[in-house]
């Protein structure tokens, strides 16, 4: 076959944009950023801001977030930036700053979300139908990391137990399993096989179904940073951070219950359960204390509280379990 | 070879500034808020990875001394190992002062309890003694035995990469570099002194 090139150095006068015209497109492209954003600053149904921007701009703001149960607090939340810039989101890199860095090649747009196992509507569902039901609410909650440290975040999402109902789990669902995305060109830590990919994590039917237990889109009013588990991420209060599985791609309802990545890892170390209890130690370091992070350098440690100090509301869930067995 | 005069006026201070260098650079990175939302945990890892550096630079002299024939690098030991315990220090009154806030109860538990601080903890301990008896007068009164107090080195060096192994949760990159360095340094040593023994 005979391919013909012409040189490729020639621009053709055909092919030069007007200078007018060129101008004309720049001020399109500028008004239509712009009215994204205003698009999302306006639109009263939040999901639709989440969901139907093609990229969401960082830090556009979610209109319509209602304050929810725990959205006021004695604790003063962490700044944004702490919270976006000291990360463990080892898809990223197992460095804090990682995901800071790196998470930008994650792209949150479009979104599935995989509803799997005993469920009565099964199927891969758009972000956007996931998250259109609902109404969402901010709710600062303390976040306990097992590395001891600590911070207090203001999220926006709505209960997971909402999100649950609608898909109708059968009656052989005991245990909920979440799976991150696996992809090694978005998420370049996955590269390495640090843990076992893609990240999974789950909780018992009840815990799942815990009015705390939230589903996570946003934080500070605005939509969630990818660092921080952008487009969709589980909140676990009364759990080790871990348990709070960041970029869901994957509901599964099971019977049998789900062995999570860091059990994987490390079964002395990191169980199923991970209640965050100040009698229970890590075996390299102890889980009485811990560092409130924004604290100040000559800040004492602050003691941890049972449950992350939410026993209240779920210290039944665990009744009559030896909790030293089932850490 | 190098003369006596550039060793001490040249060499030696430009040794011992450029030492300084990694405290500075801390130094300066929290003045600038440059830390992390953690600057306790940054300020520990940071003091320990330099302890931990000038810890293998210090056992790397004598190789390179015999690698090179520079017989002046030898000069230079003492006031590498030396950093390598000022680091030690500022990483253990890190974790004192501004990790666990002088609760002795704590410590004390930590120390016994937990395998990867006893380990830190016991180098930091033995690197006390060496710092101590690294003057001339020392070596004097101590002779043969100085040199054998301070082949502890070896051990001490283990302990750190011990310690810096077991502390890691999943990503044992560093610490596996550090741990290849010090069985390459020490394995050079081994390897010389059966080569001398045979020859």
């Amino acid at each position: 076959m005979l391919i013909k090139s012409k040189d490729r150095n020639i621009i053709l006068p055909s092919e030069i944009t007007d200078r007018e015209v060129y101008h004309q497109r720049r001020d399109f492209i500028r008004q239509s950023g712009q009215f994204a954003l205003a698009a999302a600053a306006s639109l009263t149904t939040p999901a639709l801001v989440a969901g139907t921007l093609p990229q969401p701009s960082p830090r556009a703001k979610i209109a319509g977030v209602k304050p929810g149960p725990f959205s006021s607090s004695t604790d003063t939340p962490n700044s944004y930036k702490d919270i976006t810039s000291y990360c463990n989101f080892y898809e990223f890199g197992t460095g804090k700053r990682d995901p800071e860095r790196n998470a930008h090649t994650l792209k949150t747009r479009p979104w599935k979300v995989s509803i799997e196992g005993e469920v009565e509507k099964p199927g891969a569902y758009d972000l956007e139908d996931i998250l259109k039901p609902h109404d969402l609410e901010e709710r600062i909650y303390r976040f306990r990391c097992v590395e001891a440290w600590s911070m207090v975040v203001p999220w926006v999402g709505f209960p997971l137990a909402d999100l649950i109902k609608r898909f109708q789990p059968t009656s052989k669902a005991k245990y909920v399993e979440f799976t991150t995305l696996y992809d090694p060109e978005q998420m370049p830590g996955q590269r390495r096989r640090v843990l076992d990919w893609p990240y999974t994590e789950g909780l018992r039917m009840d815990e799942a179904m815990n009015p705390l237990t939230m589903m996570v889109v946003g934080l500070y009013g605005e939509v969630l940073p990818n660092q921080n588990g952008a487009p969709l991420r589980l909140i676990v209060p009364w759990k080790y951070g871990f348990k709070s599985i960041k970029s869901i791609a994957k509901i599964r309802f099971t019977e049998q219950r789900p062995v999570s990545s860091w059990e994987k890892a490390g079964p002395r170390e990191y169980g199923f359960y991970s209640n965050v209890n100040p009698r229970v130690d890590h075996p390299r370091w102890s889980q009485a204390r811990e560092r409130r992070l924004g604290a100040g350098f000559f800040e004492p440690k602050v003691e941890t509280k049972l449950f992350n100090g939410y026993a209240e509301q779920v210290a039944d869930l665990y009744a009559g379990m030896d909790l030293r067995k089932y850490f | 070879m190098v003369s006596e005069r550039s060793l001490r006026w040249g060499i030696k201070p430009a040794v011992f500034l450029l030492c300084l260098v990694p405290l500075l650079w801390l130094v300066w990175d929290i003045v600038q808020g440059q830390l992390s939302a953690n600057p306790i945990e940054d300020i520990t890892h940071r003091s320990g990875d330099w302890a931990l550096r000038f810890l293998l630079i210090t056992l790397a002299v004598t190789p390179l001394k015999r690698l090179s024939g520079q017989v002046w690098l030898l000069r230079l030991r003492r006031m590498l190992g030396l950093y390598a315990f000022f680091y030690a220090l500022l990483h253990f009154l890190t974790y004192l002062w501004l990790d666990q806030q002088f609760l002795f109860s704590e410590i004390l538990v930590d120390i016994g309890k937990r395998p990867y601080i006893t380990v830190g903890f016991s180098a930091f301990v033995l690197l006390i003694p060496l710092a101590l008896t690294s003057n001339r007068y020392a070596m004097r009164r101590l002779g043969r035995r100085w040199q054998r107090l301070h082949r502890s080195v070896y051990v001490i060096a283990a302990f750190g990469v011990l310690h810096y192994l077991w502390l890691v949760k999943a990503d044992s990159r560093d610490p596996v570099i550090y741990a290849l360095i010090l069985i390459a340094l020490l394995g050079l040593r081994a390897w010389w002194q059966r080569h001398q023994r045979t020859v």
